[in-house]
């Protein structure tokens, strides 16, 4: 089960020594017939163009202005955003949790990086490593001083880690000041740390 | 296993990091590793819990010295050599060498990008009736797996309440091991931060799992 090297130790730096390995990995499995190296480029090119945080952006934004797309969203996260076109179909079991007053909810995977990827893309760094996933669920509140971020004293905070296959995405309650304000624009606001609740949305005066 | 990526409730990592306008790779290698894990996995070589197996069982060292694309590549290639796929030799000398295996659902082409880019069903039809309903209360069991688990250790033998039931989904304990799908109930059990951290914790928190029936029993 071992490969080659991988446990030792090298002087040079781990960066040339691990591009070179990936290469060496993709040319045996493309000699093999495994992989056609244009659908890897593919995957590339989706994760880095069309899926990200713009994704949830909008789906929290129709949120904040479609009472009933609200109520279907937390209901069954997966069915509701299906109705939406425009934003990237979603897989099964994606559970919305909403912030309220009352409780701010906030989204970690100990195990590993479980992660909605369709509405958030990839996961940073910092989801991923070991500060983040240690800390989350025994001092959230410290985890969130860490991002700049206070939440009242009386809020409950809700940390769901992602033990199995559901998804989580956090609902952020919508700044003041908005009233009148378009989906678009409201999407603007969401950012991607708002939607895993590590975060808030932008306020409005940070649009101008 | 009770490995190093099971790492909830340890201390002495330090401060979480936030890297502002964070690119999605930081080096071309890595997208390359993100595409050969997911394609492989679609072409039907691993399923998704052996590849989070193969990284939990990276040794400790190498586990938490390594950046999470690296990790990646490791698993990868024991995994690629434990069934089978490549050879060692071929990975050290970047050449194929061996004659090619068949892969359960073929070569990964350009046409089967879209499907992977949606996430798999993980849910079955139920063999069984659930035990737990919502507001049950469900402990946890003390119980310490040497092989592929999604029970964390910070909940064994703490007590919570049923919040949701998702239905019955593959059961990774046996999908890591190659030993079937053997769907199980999954529940949201949702424990208070007191019982988890001890009575002088933020009684504030709460926190939850979403855990397999047979990590539970009744309370």
């Amino acid at each position: 089960m071992t490969a080659p090297d991988h446990h030792q130790d090298h002087d040079h730096s781990e960066l040339t020594e691990t591009e070179l390995r990936v290469r060496a990995l993709e040319t045996v499995l493309t000699e093999k017939g495994y992989v056609d190296p244009a659908a890897l480029d593919a995957i590339v090119q989706a994760y880095e163009t069309r899926i990200g945080p713009h994704n949830g952006a909008r789906v929290v934004a129709k949120a904040w202005v479609d009472p009933a797309f609200k109520r279907a969203l937390l209901e069954d996260g997966t069915k509701a955003i299906a109705t939406l076109g425009h934003v990237s179909r979603v897989g099964d079991h994606l559970v919305v949790v909403e912030n309220t007053p009352q409780r701010h909810n906030m989204v970690v995977c100990t195990l590993c990086s479980c992660y909605p990827w369709e509405l958030l893309g990839l996961p940073p760094v910092w989801y991923k490593a070991a500060p983040y996933r240690s800390r989350a669920v025994k001092d959230p509140r410290g985890v969130l001083a860490d991002f700049g971020v206070s939440v009242s004293k009386d809020t409950e905070i809700r940390v769901w880690d992602s033990t199995a296959e559901t998804r989580f995405l956090v609902l952020p309650m919508r700044p003041a000041g908005t009233e009148g304000f378009g989906e678009e624009q409201l999407a603007e606001l969401v950012t991607r740390d708002s939607m895993i609740g590590t975060g808030f949305p932008k306020t409005p005066d940070a649009l101008s | 296993m009770n490995g190093v990526h099971d790492m909830g409730g340890m201390d002495g990592f330090g401060k979480v990091e936030p890297e502002p306008n964070e690119p999605v790779f930081h080096a071309e290698w890595e997208s390359r590793v993100l595409a050969m894990v997911r394609a492989m996995g679609a072409a039907g070589a691993y399923n998704i819990d052996m590849s989070r197996f193969y990284r939990e069982i990276l040794p400790p060292d190498v586990y938490l010295a390594s950046s999470y694309y690296k990790k990646w590549l490791l698993g990868l290639e024991d995994l690629l050599i434990d069934q089978g796929l490549v050879d060692a030799e071929e990975i050290t000398m970047g050449h194929a060498l061996e004659p090619a295996r068949a892969l359960k659902r073929g070569k990964f082409t350009l046409d089967d990008v879209e499907r992977i880019m949606v996430r798999g069903k993980f849910e079955r039809p139920a063999q069984a009736p659930a035990k737990f309903k919502i507001g049950d209360r469900a402990r946890a069991r003390n119980i310490h797996p040497a092989t592929h688990t999604r029970l964390p250790r910070y909940v064994r033998g703490r007590v919570g309440v049923v919040e949701r039931v998702h239905g019955c989904h593959v059961f990774p304990d046996s999908a890591a091991q190659e030993a079937g799908e053997n769907p199980q109930w999954l529940y949201t059990i949702v424990f208070e931060g007191t019982e988890l951290w001890g009575a002088d914790s933020d009684p504030t928190v709460k926190v939850s799992i979403d855990a397999f029936e047979p990590y539970l029993e009744f309370s």
